[in-house]
């Protein structure tokens, strides 16, 4: 048995304990019950629910509850409120995973060359870091939006690229910390190229971070697909949960629920991915409980 | 104190070389935007005529090498000369002069609530972990993480304005309002309230969540348990001896969290029609202003450098440890 053998088998024990720590922490099962359900949704929802987010189904304005109207109400042109609930999580949930996965994955190759190799890379590879942080994301955002134009593609790219700071900090603070341990210093001895160290000895021990890092990535990437596409800088066609509270906002004195219920939909989506996050952090880490 | 000196004077090489990259990155963003200047130029002079459009990239110096062209603007950007706006044919740095007071006010509000409240509570609950307060705490810093920021202001509006029509809808003043200084001063915070506390809620959940992190931390340390062996009250103990270092972290935090703070307040001010820098931003995407944009961009890409180099500094000299150039 190698060293990085050793050292994946104590991964994959503790990993073992802390997904038996996540399951007895009630807000994290919580957490991951109400992804799951908002997924199913918004993947079954509409063909089950078989009204269409776009039509005119009764007269605009019917309030939730009205006789002729649908159950949450409709907007200004007459569209069913929960049609657009139910369809318009699949944008949100596509961009957001999307521009997580990007952010994760250049924050990953960045931070991890910067740790692992250190000296004049890292000073390179941290400046660029730096560069991207201090540029306020949402309006760096916006920056890119104007420039290559408003579709879901862009989105996702714009906010991927503002996103991965954070994480590439945290990879390298990992990567920093475990090159020293003793069996990276083994791996290195018998040979092992840098490439398989920093994927298959360092990485692994950096996950269960990482991976919380990941969960937070997804809410914020949520909130900011939801806040560009409430400014209407998104793909206007497609109904999406910000842009049915950016169309619906100049109503709002008249029609409440056309807001409302949308906002809601993004909060409990954001909420259950951090509730996850919170309890994959406890459950890695259960000295910082409570904290 | 030499060391000290060392430190921040690389502190400020480091922040001058950030600002020259800021830069550079923008121009590179315009050297992208689709669309030639000249053109854009060409329209609103009302025609476009090769004659004309060569005279005018010869005016405006598009005929010369990329490199060149770096150089001169950033030769500009550090004079202050920021360009032209394409919409309003009038100075970026001007109309972000007009506007900066008000996104200040926001976002200054905003933040020194956050702060003084969120302190207060952090160190009310680390001094009572089990209670109920402390809860609290962990479930409103959940709660206000998630929760869109765009979409709590409209349902602030919806409560306090549609419903309960306790304050005013939008905007920074009632332009109809006549009563003297002290009167204007009212209306005016009767328009900031709303905003203010939407984007401070944010954080507010966050600095009370850290702080009473790092004080939690704090009060376990060996020093602390000198302080209270030796005798020294409570108070004292908390207020005197572990504040001061548990707010460390919080203060450390504060430059870093100005970017964020700014994409919150570009939605606030949308919805609240406050006349601020985020509004202008939001605005000069529709109108595709890009030297607007980009003027927007790196001001407050600057600002947020000096607030980080401020803090830094700040954070160099109230903690000893740093000062006499030990590790952090």
């Amino acid at each position: 048995m190698t060293d990085t053998g050793i050292a994946l088998e104590a991964v994959e024990a503790s990993g073992r304990g802390a997904a038996a720590m996540f399951f007895r922490n009630k807000a994290a099962v919580f957490g991951l019950a109400l992804f799951t359900g908002i997924v199913v949704m918004s993947i079954f929802g509409p063909g089950w629910y078989g009204v269409d987010a776009d039509d005119m189904v009764a007269r605009p304005f019917a309030p939730p509850g009205d006789e002729f109207g649908p159950r949450l109400g409709v907007d200004y042109l007459g569209r069913d409120v929960l049609a657009g609930v139910i369809v318009g999580g699949r944008t949100t949930l596509v961009v957001g995973a999307a521009a997580a996965g990007m952010s994760m994955t250049i924050g990953l190759v960045i931070g991890g060359l910067a740790g692992y190799y250190g000296r004049w890379v890292d000073a390179i590879l941290m400046r660029l870091t730096e560069l991207f942080q201090v540029q306020p994301p949402l309006l760096f955002a916006l920056v890119l939006l104007a420039l290559f134009g408003p579709s879901s593609k862009t989105v996702a790219l714009a906010v991927g690229l503002v996103s991965w700071p954070a994480a590439a900090r945290l990879t390298r603070a990992e990567f920093l910390k475990i090159r020293e341990l003793e069996f990276v210093k083994a791996a290195r001895t018998v040979g092992a190229s840098d490439l398989r160290i920093m994927l298959r000895t360092i990485l692994p021990n950096a996950m269960p971070p990482l991976i919380v890092a990941t969960a937070l990535t997804v809410g914020l990437a949520i909130l900011f697909e939801a806040g560009i596409s409430f400014l209407g800088l998104s793909n206007n066609r497609v109904v999406s949960w910000g842009s049915m509270i950016g169309k619906n906002q100049f109503y709002l004195l008249d029609a409440w629920w056309t807001v409302t219920f949308p906002g809601i939909a993004i909060f409990l989506t954001v909420l259950s991915v951090i509730l996850i996050g919170d309890g994959l952090q406890d459950a890695f880490n259960p000295k910082l409980r409570g904290r | 104190m030499l060391a000290l000196a060392r430190g921040i004077g690389l502190r400020l090489i480091q922040a001058f070389g950030l600002l020259i990259a800021v830069i550079v990155l923008n121009f590179i963003l315009i050297q992208i935007a689709p669309g030639d200047a000249a053109l854009v130029l060409a329209g609103e002079q009302g025609s476009g005529t090769p004659e004309q459009l060569a005279r005018i990239r010869a005016d405006y110096g598009l005929d010369r090498p990329l490199l060149i062209q770096l150089l001169s603007y950033i030769g500009n950007v550090l004079q202050l000369d920021l360009g032209q706006s394409f919409y309003f044919m009038r100075p970026v740095l001007d109309l972000i002069q007009e506007k900066l007071f008000a996104t200040v006010l926001l976002a200054g509000t905003a933040l020194t609530f956050a702060l003084t409240v969120g302190v207060v509570l952090g160190v009310f609950t680390a001094r009572r972990p089990e209670s109920l307060a402390s809860s609290g705490v962990t479930i409103m810093s959940v709660v206000a993480y998630a929760l869109p920021v765009f979409w709590t202001a409209i349902m602030f509006l919806i409560v306090f304005v549609a419903k309960l029509d306790l304050l005013p809808i939008g905007g920074i003043e009632d332009p109809r309002y006549e009563g003297g200084f002290f009167g204007e001063l009212l209306d005016t915070v009767e328009h900031l309230i709303l905003p203010a506390f939407t984007l401070g809620l944010i954080y507010l959940a966050y600095y009370s969540r850290l702080a009473r992190a790092s004080m939690l931390e704090v009060l376990e340390s060996d020093y602390i348990r000198t302080a209270r062996a030796k005798g020294v009250g409570e108070r004292s103990v908390v207020y005197r001896h572990a504040l001061r270092n548990a707010l460390i972290p919080v203060v450390t935090i504060l430059g870093l969290q100005l970017g964020g703070l700014f994409s919150g307040a570009l939605l606030v001010e949308t919805v609240f029609n406050w006349p601020g820098l985020g509004r202008l931003a939001f605005e000069s995407v529709l109108r595709r202003d890009y030297p607007l944009l980009l003027g927007l961009l790196i001001t407050t890409t600057v600002i947020v450098i000096v607030a980080n180099l401020l803090t830094d500094l700040v954070y160099r000299v109230i903690d000893p440890r740093i000062r006499i150039g030990g590790k952090r």
